[in-house]
């Protein structure tokens, strides 16, 4: 067990699976695939993600150091959210990028979704934590890896 | 964040409710990064990405339903990317336009709420809104409220002007308030270069591998790339700015820049030179193998992986109208060796809808479209999202198009001599 701190972007409480890419995540590669098909969970369709490509991360805590890719990157964060088909906890090891910022803003703002995000958890955390470890994460930016 | 008494009075609602929900997300988005305050928009025609009615993006309606309704409008006028469809030179079968019709079924109504919202005119659509064709054409020094990664990462670098890789949605509400977070590429420390990257390879690079190679290793940091000028020269004519386009549309997809330098060239690189370099910047090297490492490492996406192409894609981003007239008389030359009149691979130019319209005068439009290639200012990108194209065997030289769709990626010669006929895939 190990737990690390972040800043708390959007708070809660949550316990569940994480699914972990190495390298930024591309929001519009990774979610539109699912979004189009009006699905009820995201499997990953970004083909350069060798970690994430193909995994549902639907209700999971995707540990990421940022997202990259094109500018409709927050408003895809915003659509699933409305979705609801968006992974429970966005963490991030680094400072959070602009578009991911922008998403869980307008997620929080137009939406009143309950997304959590934390960011600047540290490169240790990515090199910690693995795909289908428990996570649980705490209000205050506390995550613990099991 | 510090805000100005007019700033707090919209976020206080003053100005009403929805107004108020546009500056809160505002505020916050600034709030993450740091910002101590709001800056004007000093050039006030906006970019949006958005140019899509996709059904099912639910909250991009119902957001500019509500602007709509309150009345609420931008302080300029925006572009917008291209339109996703285009019947008339991007020929579908039946069972494609019955998808695209379920998928934009809200195109129509989308591009009323633009208009309402204050889109520039019917030809907006494009994103290389920053070609003097479209003119939206900001100057050194001017802050924007745009988004399209593309054009953010051109009129920062290649016009020296300052915006952040703004979100969809986040570029309608800088361009309605007026006022952008003061953090990230809108400062000057935020412009400094944390990488030096050194081109040492035997040619001149293909623009989309050099971008796409620096972009998936530097991410979302600034380079400052050196020995460009030896390929590109030091001012920036309608060649270089058609090379920087693609170059800096490779780096923002593939990674997520949104500023780069290059030595000698662009307009901050040639007043500040090293001084814009960052103290311990990292270091990357692209020579002839790394160019070749990263370009081997594209998958290939096609269902049918031995599949003979049917279709290719030129231009995304968009084309200048320099380029057209090059693929016009290169095309030329290559059907005439390989002794054919028209391309093998049905073939669709994208460009702006200006530059198609200059274009459309010249003698070079009919040579080219009696080649058998069509000219349109769809948006390949959003065309290639409907999953019956996607079973096609694409070819483009976008690498940005490759990112987001199945398409295969081939460099400019290999294009050239497949949709000529000269070579097989």
């Amino acid at each position: 067990m190990k737990e690390f701190k972040g800043r708390v972007l959007a708070g809660g409480n949550w316990k569940g699976e994480a699914v972990v890419s190495k390298g930024g995540v591309n929001t519009l590669a990774t979610f539109q695939k699912s979004a189009l098909k009006n699905a009820d969970k995201v499997i990953v369709s970004d083909q350069n993600n060798k970690d994430i490509y193909g995994l549902n991360i639907t209700g999971k805590a995707l540990c990421l150091p940022i997202t990259i890719g094109s500018t409709t990157g927050g408003l895809v964060i915003q659509t699933v959210c409305a979705m609801k088909i968006n992974p429970a906890c966005f963490l991030f090891s680094e400072h959070i990028d602009s578009l991911a910022a922008s998403g869980i803003v307008l997620a929080k703002v137009w939406e009143n979704s309950d997304v959590i995000a934390i960011d600047m958890l540290g490169k240790e955390f990515l090199e910690t934590v693995k795909t289908g470890d428990t996570i649980e994460v705490k209000e205050d930016g506390t995550v613990i890896v099991n | 964040m510090q805000l100005t008494p007019e700033q707090q009075a919209i976020l206080d609602g003053e100005k009403g409710e929805t107004l108020a929900k546009v500056m809160k997300t505002i505020v916050m988005y600034g709030d993450i990064f740091g910002a101590e305050k709001l800056v004007p928009v000093t050039h006030a025609d906006g970019h949006l990405v958005t140019s899509f009615g996709i059904a099912l993006m639910k909250p991009l309606f119902s957001t500019m339903d509500a602007l709509i309704e309150a009345g609420i409008q931008t302080k300029g006028k925006f572009t917008v990317d291209p339109r996703p469809l285009d019947y008339e030179n991007v020929k579908c079968n039946l069972l494609e336009k019955l998808v695209f019709h379920i998928m934009y079924k809200k195109q129509a109504d989308y591009e009323e709420q633009l208009k309402k919202v204050g889109l520039r005119d019917k030809d907006s659509f494009t994103c290389a809104c920053y070609l003097p064709e479209v003119g939206n054409v900001p100057k050194k020094g001017d802050v924007l409220s745009w988004a399209e990664s593309s054009a953010v990462v051109f009129a920062n670098s290649v016009l020296g002007a300052r915006c952040n890789r703004n979100s969809g949605m986040l570029d309608l509400f800088g361009s309605i308030v007026g006022y952008v977070p003061y953090f990230g590429l809108v400062t000057d420390e935020g412009r400094k270069a944390t990488w030096k990257v050194y081109v040492k390879t035997s040619k001149i690079p293909e623009a989309q591998i050099l971008g796409s190679a620096i972009g998936m290793k530097v991410m979302e940091d600034v380079p400052y790339v050196y020995g460009l000028d030896k390929f590109l020269g030091t001012e920036i004519d309608d060649e270089v700015t058609a090379y920087l386009k693609d170059f800096g549309a490779a780096t923002a997809s593939n990674g997520a820049v949104g500023l780069y330098h290059i030595d000698k060239l662009t307009p901050e690189a040639k007043e500040q030179g090293e001084s814009l370099i960052a103290e311990g910047a990292k270091e990357y090297v692209v020579d002839d193998a790394e160019l070749e490492r990263v370009y081997k490492s594209y998958p290939l996406m096609w269902k049918k992986k031995d599949a003979k192409p049917d279709l290719c894609f030129i231009g995304c981003p968009h084309l200048t109208y320099g380029q057209l007239m090059k693929w016009t008389e290169n095309l030329e030359a290559a059907l005439k060796s390989a002794g054919r009149k028209k391309v093998k691979v049905r073939t669709i130019m994208t460009t702006p809808p200006q530059v198609r319209e200059k274009f459309a005068k010249t003698p070079e439009y009919k040579k080219l479209t009696s080649m058998g290639v069509k000219v349109s200012s769809i948006c390949p990108l959003m065309y290639t999202n409907n999953p019956i194209t996607k079973s096609r065997a694409i070819i483009t030289n976008s690498n940005k198009l490759r990112t987001y769709s199945v398409a295969r990626y081939c460099k400019d010669e290999k294009i050239l001599a497949v949709i000529s006929g000269k070579e097989e895939i």
